[in-house]
């Protein structure tokens, strides 16, 4: 196996999977929402909210058939593409990749046709209950594959046995993995994030078009509410517990994040700069001090670790991206609670729908989340470099040896013009139901 | 423990062929059986809320066999790269066909969804026929236990071989014959009117082929190698011979006697029949290497660790129940003929 194969595995799986999870995380966001609304329909006088969460179905119906046709390539490249990968850790982590269509897929798509096409069929109660066995299809499959990957973040529950590969040890120990518990909090409330947006914006856009109006106030209030408490949970306390996780567990990992080459107190958080990893610093760097200090170990004076530390053969093999990612993560994170913050506020006191400057915001705001998410995975998946399993396994190993670089180009080229074909699709027909909007009942 | 996992992992291989097979089936016929919008909608009314499900008998194969059997998993499916993913892009532009077609109505966007439904149904049976020739066959398993087979060499069964060769071509074919044959059965069953009748036809038609098929290749593979030679020592390869001949008097008799469930039952045995037959025979070989018996890879040589299969039976036997009782409550909601939705609702 070739160097050469490896980058175009990597790239493969790293598009296909990036590709993927911007329908998945719609999905398990909305999915909350509509069991909100689904609920507030079954109060008396609900019919509005019956009407909201049936405009959310079918936006939900085709952001999920998308989710689910990319969703498949990403379970059969772990044998195609990373197929030593497999051979080494499958006793492990297929565990949780069987378990996960076993659990979660099944009951997913048994209600999909349930929920989207079954309103008039079911009783309201019935259609309620096939909300709420969506969403928890849906965050079930989410903790299942958070798991597989927080083992491959820090691996436990396993011994390694005469040939070289995994057993799979205490099965407990690996499926409440403190990492995966910490990284799916972290994960479904981001999605919620995205989800929130995505509602609050259509709700700004027809506000700001002057139709839907009754509609549109609801979505506003939903979203920017849910917007809120996601954002803030997202930031605190789940982000902040990923990062003292690999603080932890992956210091190296920590000091690339935030380019930090030397080691010592009171480190900062860069708002500003690029790591130069020639010359070994952060150039124009502009930090607030000991903020670094405290998210990593709770207290502004702890000692940070810099990359000088370790031997450059540990570090994460593409600093820079992986330094930026980390950034606009976070700096997105805190955008958005100062932007739901405000929205929510409005929204509370009934103005919301008056000031424009802000309707303009959420509706413009609705990509960002999405940006914020892949970020983070970027940031977790780089991190992680170069082990596919931290330090037990090396993402240079993993690849399958007898598939070559060419063929593997091919095939991400076959993946590109589908994947093109399916966002056209994709947003062609998301943008006719925003442009039929929630009351009219249409083809 | 290797035993019963090989058992778990056709059992639910064989329940994705049979399952998933009817919705395959149901796209291979319906430019034939369905012929307006109404009709085509009632083909789709007819699989809709069942193939997402079915579907997902494949990943928890491929999940059981991940655990179970990584070596197998990893080779098999490494060494078809590239027609797997011919099959992955099928199955994505399957998907979109049957889920997006009647959210428009216009008639150019519909025809197109409908020719890309049965090209892509079409092509997988011929896929999965193919490569189930394939592991019957053989592949040219190195010593470290991979392999890559180009997509065609000489067209002989034997020697340098590729992925196709005239008896894999055969098999294809048989999957796409007997799958079309299943799904006519299943529209028979669960639709009504000219769809029905067409339908009924159909099956008859496709199924008699597919017997005539069967028998052709049961006795090329006899020819070809020793496989077959064990049937007599292999109770439960006698059981899945018996169940697909079963099932073929089954559609006969429910055919000619309108009981068109009792003819679907019947192409499903055939099916489910002819597989296990065929596990029987090859078992314990998971992957039969061509040319070197001692380069198989086997249920014992598999890469699998006992004591975790032992685990994952308890979450299995949680698992299965649940799954098979969605599928009963889905098809109890969904019982009765299909109609054609409304526009603007359903598939
Ligand atoms: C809306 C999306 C979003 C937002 C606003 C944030 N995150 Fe995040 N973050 C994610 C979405 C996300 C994610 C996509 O869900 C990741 C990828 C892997 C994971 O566990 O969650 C992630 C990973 C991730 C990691 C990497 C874990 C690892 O290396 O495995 C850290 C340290 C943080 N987050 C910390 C934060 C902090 C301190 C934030 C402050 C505001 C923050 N995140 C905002
Ligand atoms: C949660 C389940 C996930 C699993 C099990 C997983 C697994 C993997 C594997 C096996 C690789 C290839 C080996 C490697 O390069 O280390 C990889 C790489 C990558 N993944 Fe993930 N992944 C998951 C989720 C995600 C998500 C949701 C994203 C982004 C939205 C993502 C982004 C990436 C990127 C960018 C790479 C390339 C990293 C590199 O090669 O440098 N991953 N992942
Ligand atoms: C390497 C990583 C991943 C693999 C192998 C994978 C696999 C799959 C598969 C096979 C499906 C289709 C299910 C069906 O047929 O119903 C799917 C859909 C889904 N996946 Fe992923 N996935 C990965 C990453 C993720 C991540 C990181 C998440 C969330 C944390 C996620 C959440 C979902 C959800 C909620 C669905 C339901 C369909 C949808 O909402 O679009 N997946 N995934």
């Amino acid at each position: 196996m070739n160097e050469d194969a490896l980058f175009w595995h990597r790239l493969q799986f790293a598009f296909t999977i990036v590709y993927h999870y911007l329908f998945p995380q719609l999905t398990m966001g909305l999915a909350l929402l509509i069991v909100i609304m689904k609920g507030l329909s079954l109060r008396p006088g609900g019919d509005a909210w019956a009407l909201a969460a049936r405009f959310w179905i079918r936006v939900f119906g085709i952001n999920f058939a998308v989710g689910v046709v990319t969703g498949i390539p990403m379970e059969f490249q772990f044998g195609t593409n990373w197929g030593s990968f497999t051979r080494y850790a499958g006793n492990v982590v297929g565990h949780t990749l069987a378990m996960e269509g076993l659990f979660a897929f099944f009951l997913e798509s048994s209600f999909l046709s349930l929920l989207v096409w079954g309103e008039k069929r079911l009783s309201p109660r019935m259609h309620f209950l096939s909300a709420v066995a969506l969403w928890a299809g849906s965050w079930l499959s989410g903790y299942f594959i958070v798991c597989t990957n927080a083992f491959m973040q820090h691996p436990v529950g396993h011994a390694t046995a005469q040939d070289g590969t995994l057993r799979l040890v205490s099965f407990w120990e690996f499926l409440f993995n403190p990492w995966a518990l910490a990284q799916y909090a972290h994960t479904m409330s981001a999605a919620v994030v995205t989800g929130s947006f995505v509602v609050a914006a259509a709700g700004a856009f027809y506000t700001l078009q002057r139709t839907h109006l009754d509609q549109a106030k609801r979505f506003l209030r939903v979203g920017t509410f849910a917007g809120l408490a996601s954002s803030m949970i997202v930031a605190f306390p789940t982000g902040d517990i990923q990062a003292k996780l690999v603080a932890e567990y992956q210091p190296v990992t920590l000091a690339a994040m935030e380019g930090r080459f030397e080691t010592g107190p009171m480190a900062g958080i860069t708002l500003i700069g690029q790591p130069n990893v020639a010359a070994r610093r952060l150039d124009n760097p502009i930090a607030v001090p000991g903020i670094l200090s405290f998210l990593a170990y709770g207290a502004f004076h702890r000692t940070v670790k810099g990359l000088n530390e370790f031997p450059q053969e540990q570090w994460p093999t593409n600093l820079e991206l992986l330094y930026y990612s980390f950034h606009v993560m976070a700096g997105l994170g805190t955008l958005f609670i100062g932007l739901m913050a405000g929205a929510a506020l409005l929204s509370w006191r009934g103005w919301l729908h008056q000031v424009k400057p802000v309707l303009w915001a959420l509706l413009l705001a609705f990509p960002f989340p999405y940006i914020a998410n892949t970020a983070g995975w970027m940031t977790a998946e780089l991190g992680r470099q170069p082990w596919l399993v931290y330090g037990l396994f090396r993402t240079a190993q993993g690849a399958s040896p007898q598939v070559h670089s060419g063929t593997t180009l091919f095939t991400l080229i076959g993946f590109t013009g589908m994947y093109a074909l399916l966002a056209v699709l994709f947003l062609f027909l998301i943008g006719r139901e925003i442009a039929h909007g929630p009351e009219a009942d249409h083809v | 423990m290797f035993e019963l996992w090989f058992a778990i992992v056709c059992a639910m291989l064989a329940a994705y062929v049979v399952l998933d097979g009817y919705d395959f089936g149901a796209g291979i016929v319906h430019l034939f059986v369905a012929r307006n919008n109404e009709e085509r909608r009632q083909v789709l009314a007819a699989i809709g809320p069942y193939w997402d499900g079915n579907e997902v008998w494949l990943l928890a194969a491929g999940g059981a066999l991940f655990v179970a059997f990584p070596r197998v998993l990893s080779a098999g499916i490494s060494g078809f790269y590239f027609a797997i993913f011919l099959v992955l892009w099928c199955l994505i532009l399957r998907g979109i066909a049957i889920e997006f077609r009647s959210h428009l109505a216009d008639p150019l966007w519909r025809a197109a969804w409908d020719f890309l439904f049965a090209l892509a149904s079409m092509l997988l049976a011929l896929f999965f026929g193919t490569a189930l020739g394939n592991l019957v066959r053989g592949v040219p398993l190195n010593d470290a236990g991979w392999f890559s087979l180009p997509l065609f060499t000489t067209f002989s069964p034997s020697g340098v071989v590729g992925i196709l060769d005239w008896y894999t071509i055969g098999a294809g074919l048989m999957g796409v014959v007997a799958l079309g044959a299943h799904g006519a059965a299943f529209l028979t069953w669960r639709t009504d009117g000219e769809v029905q009748r067409r339908a009924r036809l159909g099956a008859k038609h496709l199924f008699r082929a597919a017997v005539g098929l069967w028998l052709i290749l049961f006795f090329e593979t006899h020819r070809l190698n020793d496989v077959l030679s064990v049937l007599g020592q292999r109770p439960l390869g006698w059981l899945g011979v018996a169940l697909a001949l079963g099932g073929i008097a089954a559609v006969h008799h429910g055919l000619e006697r309108g009981k068109d469930l009792t003819a679907f039952l019947g192409t499903s045995a055939f099916l489910a029949g002819t597989l296990v037959a065929t596990a029987a025979c090859l078992f314990p070989v998971m992957l039969k290497s061509i040319d070197n018996p001692a380069l198989s890879i086997t249920a014992y040589t598999g890469g699998g660790d006992e004591a975790g299969l032992r685990l994952a039976l308890r979450w299995l036997g949680i698992g299965l129940p649940l799954a098979i009782g969605y599928f009963v409550m889905n098809f109890r909601l969904h019982r009765g003929k299909a109609v054609a939705a409304r526009d603007g609702e359903g598939y």
